[in-house]
This record gives structure tokens, C-alpha cells and sequence, in this order.
């Protein structure tokens, strides 16, 4: 069952922008593209771990700082030739208020 | 009847190089756009002619040239018609018709025919055993012969004809080149660096008839000989014709299409009739053929963007450099490079070292370029001369290459003869070995496909030349030559172009700038926005309105990211002078924020290294509290002015370095600059605060100040040139103030001062900020009208709550299940 968290006001994220939910399992970035959708990745590249919520925003996709991995925002993965993939979660906007809910990280076999 | 939507139907004419790339590219931009077709006469896949050389040599099979297997044109849903020959065009009902009289429509058709090599009008041209060099079928009939013959003429010394030459040498044939002028290769060499390559080619074991005039091909059955207009004659069992090709338009022609010495096409690659596009060897643009392929793939690209129906894109011709590929011979030409008026030319020959190097200049411009056994330093070369770039200031290191010029690090060593595990690019640590193999593997061709793939040369780019070197060894020589190199991905206009549009048009925003000059992305990317928002930023100083989200974050937060995510605080200390309790300060804000590392700067400043980013505004306030601002040790922007003692303590002091470099620091920090700005103010000639090596440094002398400027010690170490010499500390500042500007005016996004510098020419710079006393005063002046804007300090900004502090703190605390 998906369960929907409020996590605040949709506007407190600029256009082209991004912030961050604190989680025990690590940071949940939250980003917003300049036609207003949002996406929410967990807040680590694959490539060294850089956190994406600092990084530039571009159509839908956001580049690491670190090291310029461009992740695709809808589904986290890496903008060929490059390679890996950030957990996604699902985000959405209820009259103004963004809603998060966080989905398990998928269990890679030993 | 099911009223399906149809999609256009596109017609290739030629599965070769040129017309594969165009497809390429189209499907990248606009995959499922076109119904494709492609009628290719020859009986296999698109392979790369380039490397038809090596097949002959031996050193590939022909697998390994294949470029788009059968299984891409499947996986594209492309219809591939080998084997079957396009016979005529019919533009009325808007069909090709093969030899077999087969009929298929199109709505767009690309005509990428290319050329046919030239056959010379002698007797005896159409007996058996005469053959030109231009195909997979060349090749193995050159090869068949090698089995069973013994010698072999091959007609014409250019870059085909020995390549040929060399090929069937190699496969054990007796080999004589014919050729017609006295020079080989006479179109890419001069006279010495051809005799060069002769020697060189004799000691193999290769002969030589030049100048010779071929008369007739002897023989009746097959051949048997070649006979010169001065009446000798040679026997042979095979002769190759390689004197040219001649671009292939005959179809166009006969469909009525506009041709001269190809098919004459526009900027856009369409030739008269607009639904008609033709790419590659057979056109004619702006008066020129192209039979390298660099051009040919620029072509495929704008054409592709037409097709996608972009439309933004245009070719401009091509600047084009040549590397003959026979193994063990380096050879590198590019440009013009005849002898002429106005031209100046400087020549290194030494002929025990079988090394040979001529550059061409005109107008301080390389013009021109032949390298002859050591041709490390062609990229480079190439690069200064597309670039047309003003080279009076390395004029005397010119010649010793781009190691001497200031490079540091690897550089220089012949790239074939290192090891698989050498390191090529230190900053990714990407090895010989791995760049080699994804090449070959993934079919790459330019330098953006290697960093794209490897990571080699995407960081500091100091590897660019060796990553160069090896695709020419790996795959031939694919350099793409734009003249003037687009800011990035999302447009086809160089910064100069942005820039300039900026100003005339009045653009006062990062869409606007995006919509009037046809943006291809609807945000840009990571590459180009920092670039617009500073070109505005410079531009409207107190009008623009900066766009935090199109800055990096170093200059978004005003911190520097560290590996961890984690930032690092570095307060300004003016002149790099602090006082006790700004110490003080420090070290209590390092106490009370648990900060891990306290280290000292290069640039005379303390770093607080650490530092979380909830935590930067807290920071910030405690700094702020003891009278501290942002060092700014992030920003493509004022950095540092170093300093030493000077007069008020030191005993060979001549003038207050000290008081001067806090004078400068004072009036210009907080200003945006391309990239960043490091000075440096010595009291003396010992020169302990290393003013020469900054980009802008001042030297006190006992009569005044020496200002020196674009120095550079990171990637490059370059020291710094003289600039002028000034009496008084306030023409000292007035100058070093108007030479920022001036910097802060044409300087492209991220070129550091030296680079500006080089480009532009230091004569310019100082009769603008030296020299032209009306013109320094004024730059002067708009660097402190902007200052009004510029000079706030981030930190108290951000310290405060409000909008701008928003950023810092996390937008939500979960707590999970």
C-alpha cells in the first residue's frame, strides 16, 4: 500500500529547483522542473555518491556536482553512456502541498 | 479501411559514411519521425572507408571496419537494399527507380552518392589488372592480384596513392608510384617534408618514376606495362589508379538538380529542389568539394537537424588536416601553407632525426601547418589555427610544441608506444588500455564519444592531445574541425555570437536569450546556463536579475561542495592580513560547529573544511559577527590578493605591497569575472607573494609598479607578462581595474585571464587599458558602476532569515516505519 506523507508546501521549492527530506534510510532529494513537475530521488549519484539535490536542474534531468553524471529525473538512471541508477520515490502535489511516499529500496541478491 | 496517420518516407541514396552519420544523427534527434529506406550498390553494411588502407596493409580484417552492422538497421526499422543500384531519380512523382526498374517514394531523399576515383583518359585504361582504389571490391582484387602477381604500378603519390602503394608492398608486391609534379603529396606537403617522405619511403623498399606523365597502358590480354611521355616503360601486373576522385552527381544531375563540380547545396544541405538534401563527397558547397571525412560528418550533423525538422543548425564549410596512414610514417598537414605575401614562415628541419616542421603565419595567425615525424603537437596546432588565434605572444615557443608552450604533466610522449596500463588521463584514472577498447567497441569516433564513454579528458581536458592521438591511431583521423566551436550541446552559436546578441538585442533574461537564438533545450543545461547567467550578470549590472538556479552550487550556497557533501568556509582576509580576534573567531566557530579540518590556504586565508550545509548560515552569522565576509574562495570571481610585508617591515621593501594589495582587494572583491581571479602584490623583485604566476600581479619597484598580468600556475604554469610600468599607486589600481573589465567583457565562460590573453593578443589589451587613456577611463568606470550591485556580502545575505536562507535547511524530517 502506498502511503502518502506530507512534506510540505509545493512553492517552498523554486522552479529549476531542489530540496531535501531528511529520512533515516538517508536524504530524499525533491526536484522541481520549470514546467512544475516534481520528482524525488534518493540524494546520492551512483557514480561517487554527490548529493543531486545540489546540482543544476535541466528539463528532466538534474547534473551531479560532483562529477557532472547527468541522472534522468523520472527514472533515476544515469543519461547514457554513463551507468547506474538512483532510487526513485513517487512525489505528487495535493491543493499546493507535496506528498511523498517512499518506496523500499529494491533487494539486489547477494 | 483503417485511416492510419503515415509516416514520411525518407530515401537514402548511398549506404556509405557521410549518409549513415546523417542517419545516426537523425535518430537521435527525431527516432521515429521517418519510414527509412537506404539503397547501397555495394553488397555489404556501411564500413569505414578510411580504413581500407590497413585492410590492404594487412594490419585489419574486414570485420573490424564494419561501422553499422546489418542487425542496426533492423534494431532502427531501416530498410537496408544493398546491392541494388539507384538509377534515376523521377522528382515528378516523387519516386527512385533502381537498375531493375523498381520503384520507391519518397517525401524527403538524401543523396549521398559520393565520389568515383578518376580514371585517366590513357589507352589501355580498361584492361584487366587496371583498377582504382575507392571500395571493399578495390581492395580484394588488389589483394587477389598480390597472391599472384609480382610487381605493381600505382599511378599517383598523394595521400590514397600511397596508402595503396604501401598496402600492396606490404603484401609482398614490387612497387613503383608514378607521379605527375615533383613533390608527393603536393596538395599536403612542400617541397622538403615530401622528400622526406620519399626517403623515408625508399628505404622500405618503395621506387619511385617522378615527374612522370603516364602515356599508355601497355598489354593485350592484361596488362603488362606503363609507358611515360618521355618515352620509357616499365613492366607491371597490376596498376592502380589513384590521381583523385570526382564527386559522384550524376543521378542529380540527370534529375535536373543544380550541379556544377557536385551537387551544389545550401548551408542547410538542400540542394535546389528543398525536399532533396545531398551530404558527403558528391556536393558542392560554397564552392568547395570535401574528401576528408571531418567535413563530411559536420555536414551529416546540420543535415540531420534539417530533416528532425530543427532548422537551427548550419554548415559553414570546413577547415580541414590530413594524416597519411602507413605505419611507422608520421605525417600531419593542415591549412595553407604556400609561401605568399604577408606570410611568415618558421621551419625546423633535422634531417639525421627524420623530423621536419614548417608553421605558416600571417597576421600573428597560424595559418598553416606540415609535420613531418613528429606530429604530437598536431592538434594542437590545428586548434590555433581553426580558432585563428593570435600566437605573437608564443611566437618563439611555437615550434616546440604544446608541452614547451606551458603544459604540465603528460604531455609530449608518442602515444603508440606506451603501454596498454599507462595512465592517459590523471584526473579520472583512465589508462591506455581502456580508451583503446572502448573505441573499438563502441565504434567511437571524436573526442566527445571518448569522454562521454571513458571519463578520459572530461575533467581538466590537459590529455585532450593524447586522447587525440589515439583515436587517430585506433580509428583514423576523425578530428572534427568546427571553426568556431558551439558553447554547448543545446545551441549551434559560439559564446562570442551569444555574447554579442546579448548586448544588440537587448536580452535581459536566461529565456530570452534561449528563445531568440533557438535554444534546442527547453532549460539549457548545466554547461550553458552558468555561462548566460553570467554573460547577463556582466552585461546589466544592477538590471539582471541572477538566477540562483542556473549557478553551480559552490556559488549558489557560497561554499565550496566537498567530495562528501559537506562544504568548506573560507572568510576573506584582506591582503592576507588578520588580527587576533578575528582568530579568535575562527577558532571559536570551529569549536562550536565540531568543524574537523582548519587549514591554511594557498591563498593566505584560513579554510574551515567540514562544514554541513544546515549549518553554513550559523557559520556565516558568527563570522559576520566579528567583522568577516565571504573570502569568496568559490567564485568564478574576485579570489585572492596576496601579498607581502613590503616597506612597513620588511628591510628591501620598496613600496606598501601590503597597504596596495588590501587597496585592490577592497575595491574589487565581490565582482564576477569568466573565471576566477587570483592576484598577487610583491614589495620587491624577490617577489615573495609569487606575483608572477597570478593572473593579474604587481611588482613594487623602487620608480613605481610594475603590473604584470595573466600568469597561471594549475593545469598550466605559465608566468605572467608585463603589462606596463606606473609611477602612482592610484594609476596602478586604475589600470589593473580596466584590465578586469576589459577581461570581464570578452572573456568566454570559464577562460581563465592567460587564456583571454592568448586569444586576443596582448598588444590589444594594453593599447585598450594602457595606452588609450579615454577607453581605460571608461572601462574603469563600469567596473565600479557595477560594483554598486556586486559589492554585498552573501554570507549576511543568507545569515539572515528570509528567502535566500530557505535553501539551507532540509524541507522535511521523516520519520519511516
Amino acid at each position: 500500500m502506498t502511503v502518502w506523507t506530507d512534506i510540505g508546501e509545493a512553492d517552498s521549492i523554486p522552479p529549476l529547483g531542489s530540496r531535501v527530506v531528511r529520512s533515516q534510510r538517508g536524504d530524499i532529494a525533491i526536484f522541481r522542473t520549470s514546467d512544475d513537475q516534481y520528482f524525488a530521488l534518493d540524494d546520492r549519484c551512483p557514480h561517487r555518491g554527490g548529493p543531486l539535490s545540489q546540482g543544476i536542474v535541466h528539463g528532466r534531468r538534474v547534473t551531479c556536482p560532483l562529477h557532472n553524471f547527468v541522472i534522468e529525473l523520472e527514472s533515476g538512471r544515469a543519461v547514457a553512456p554513463d551507468e547506474g541508477c538512483a532510487h526513485r520515490h513517487e512525489v505528487r502535489v495535493v491543493a499546493g502541498k507535496l506528498q511523498l511516499a517512499v518506496a523500499e529500496p529494491v533487494k539486489v541478491a547477494p | 479501411m483503417l485511416d492510419q496517420v503515415r509516416k514520411p518516407r525518407l530515401v537514402v541514396i548511398g549506404n556509405g559514411m557521410a549518409g549513415m552519420r546523417t542517419i545516426e544523427h537523425l535518430l537521435e534527434r527525431a527516432p521515429d519521425l521517418y519510414d527509412i529506406t537506404v539503397f547501397g550498390s555495394e553488397p555489404h553494411a556501411n564500413y569505414n572507408r578510411i580504413l581500407l588502407s590497413p585492410v590492404l596493409a594487412g594490419e585489419k580484417g574486414l570485420d573490424e571496419i564494419v561501422l553499422n552492422p546489418l542487425s542496426w538497421y533492423a534494431q532502427n526499422n531501416i530498410k537496408l537494399r544493398k546491392g541494388e543500384t539507384v538509377a534515376m531519380i523521377d522528382r515528378r512523382t516523387r519516386e527512385v527507380v533502381t537498375a531493375d526498374g523498381l520503384r520507391a517514394p519518397y517525401d524527403k531523399l538524401l543523396i549521398a552518392t559520393g565520389s568515383n576515383p578518376i580514371v585517366l583518359p590513357v589507352p589501355g585504361k580498361d584492361l584487366p589488372g587496371v583498377i582504382g582504389y575507392r571500395d571493399i571490391h578495390d581492395v580484394n582484387r588488389m589483394l587477389e592480384a598480390a597472391q599472384r602477381y609480382k610487381s605493381a604500378v600505382v599511378i599517383g603519390g598523394g595521400l590514397l596513392g600511397l596508402e595503396a602503394a604501401n598496402g600492396l608492398m606490404k603484401q609482398g608486391m614490387d612497387v613503383t608510384v608514378v607521379h605527375l609534379v615533383e613533390t608527393l603529396m603536393e596538395r599536403q606537403l612542400d617541397a622538403d617534408a615530401g622528400a622526406l617522405l620519399r626517403a623515408s619511403l625508399e628505404a622500405r623498399g618503395l621506387k619511385f618514376k617522378m615527374p612522370a606523365k603516364t602515356e599508355a597502358i601497355l598489354g593485350t590480354e592484361r596488362v603488362t606495362g606503363v609507358r611515360f611521355a618521355d618515352g620509357e616503360e616499365i613492366s607491371a601486373d597490376l596498376v592502380v589508379m589513384a590521381v583523385g576522385i570526382r564527386p559522384n552527381f550524376e543521378l542529380a544531375k540527370k534529375a535536373g538538380l543544380h550541379c556544377e563540380r557536385g551537387i551544389v547545396v545550401s548551408d542547410t544541405m538542400q540542394t535546389f529542389d528543398g525536399d532533396i538534401y545531398a551530404v558527403g563527397e558528391c556536393v558542392q558547397h560554397r564552392r568547395l568539394t570535401y574528401g576528408l571525412v571531418a567535413p563530411l560528418f559536420e555536414q551529416a550533423k546540420v543535415c540531420a537537424n534539417h530533416l528532425a525538422l530543427k532548422g537551427f543548425a548550419r554548415y559553414e564549410g570546413s577547415q580541414v588536416s590530413t594524416k597519411l596512414k602507413v605505419t611507422g610514417i608520421d605525417l600531419f598537414s593542415a591549412g595553407d601553407f604556400a609561401a605568399g605575401e604577408g606570410r611568415e614562415e618558421i621551419v625546423l628541419r633535422d634531417v639525421g632525426a627524420g623530423v621536419y616542421k614548417r608553421l605558416v603565419l600571417k597576421q600573428n595567425k597560424l595559418i598553416g601547418a606540415v609535420l613531418y615525424g613528429d606530429t604530437a603537437d598536431g592538434a594542437w596546432y590545428f586548434q590555433l589555427l581553426r580558432e585563428g588565434a593570435d600566437v605573437s605572444q608564443m611566437r618563439d615557443r611555437l615550434m616546440f610544441g604544446e608541452a614547451q608552450e606551458s603544459k604540465a604533466g603528460a604531455g609530449g610522449n608518442k602515444v603508440a608506444a606506451m603501454a596498454d596500463s599507462a595512465e592517459i588521463c590523471g584526473c579520472n584514472g583512465v589508462c591506455k588500455g581502456t580508451i583503446v577498447k572502448a573505441i573499438a567497441e563502441k565504434k567511437l569516433f571524436t573526442v566527445e564519444d571518448v569522454r562521454a564513454h571513458t571519463k578520459a579528458s572530461a575533467s581538466c581536458g590537459s590529455c585532450t592531445g593524447l586522447v587525440e592521438q589515439l583515436l587517430a591511431s585506433t580509428v583514423g583521423d576523425y578530428s572534427e574541425a568546427p571553426k568556431v566551436k558551439p558553447m554547448c550541446g543545446c545551441t549551434s552559436h559560439p559564446h562570442d555570437d551569444v555574447r554579442r546578441t546579448i548586448v544588440e538585442q537587448q536580452l535581459k533574461s536566461i529565456p530570452e536569450v534561449m528563445k531568440r537564438l533557438d535554444w534546442s533545450t527547453p532549460d539549457g543545461c548545466h554547461s550553458c546556463r552558468p555561462a548566460l547567467n553570467y554573460y547577463l550578470v556582466a552585461a546589466w549590472p544592477g538590471e539582471y536579475r541572477d538566477d540562483p538556479q542556473s549557478r553551480f552550487i559552490n556559488e549558489r550556497v557560497h561554499a565550496n561542495i566537498q567530495r562528501d557533501g559537506t562544504f568548506s568556509v573560507v572568510p576573506r582576509m584582506w591582503g592576507g592580513v588578520t588580527t587576533p580576534d578575528e582568530l579568535r573567531a575562527i577558532a571559536d566557530v570551529a569549536d562550536k560547529f565540531k568543524i574537523p579540518t582548519v587549514k591554511v590556504t594557498g591563498g593566505q586565508r584560513i579554510d574551515l573544511l567540514g562544514v554541513k550545509k544546515e549549518d553554513l548560515p550559523a557559520v556565516w552569522a558568527d563570522l559576520n559577527s566579528a567583522g568577516m565576509v565571504s573570502g569568496a574562495a568559490y567564485a568564478k570571481g574576485l579570489r585572492t590578493v596576496k601579498t607581502c610585508v613590503g616597506t612597513e617591515w620588511c628591510r628591501f621593501g620598496t613600496q606598501d605591497s601590503t597597504g596596495l594589495g588590501i587597496r585592490i582587494e577592497k575595491f574589487m572583491w565581490g565582482s564576477w569575472t569568466p573565471a576566477k581571479v587570483k592576484m598577487g602584490v610583491s614589495g620587491c623583485p624577490r617577489n615573495c607573494a609569487e606575483a608572477t604566476c597570478k593572473d593579474v600581479g604587481i611588482i613594487c619597484v623602487d620608480s613605481g609598479y610594475e603590473i604584470q598580468f595573466a600568469g597561471a600556475a594549475g593545469l598550466h604554469i605559465k608566468g605572467t607578462e608585463l603589462l606596463t610600468k606606473v609611477a602612482s599607486e592610484d594609476e596602478c589600481l586604475e589600470i589593473v581595474v580596466a584590465l578586469t573589465q576589459l577581461y570581464r567583457e570578452q572573456g568566454r565562460y570559464l577562460e581563465r585571464m592567460y587564456k583571454w590573453c592568448d586569444r586576443v593578443g596582448l598588444d590589444a589589451i594594453r593599447k585598450a587599458v594602457v595606452d588609450d587613456l579615454p577607453r581605460r577611463k571608461a572601462l574603469f568606470a563600469r567596473f565600479a558602476y557595477s560594483q554598486q550591485f556586486a559589492q554585498v556580502d552573501p554570507w549576511r545575505e543568507r545569515a539572515r532569515p528570509g528567502p535566500a536562507r530557505a535553501e539551507f535547511a532540509p524541507l522535511a524530517e521523516l520519520e519511516l516505519a
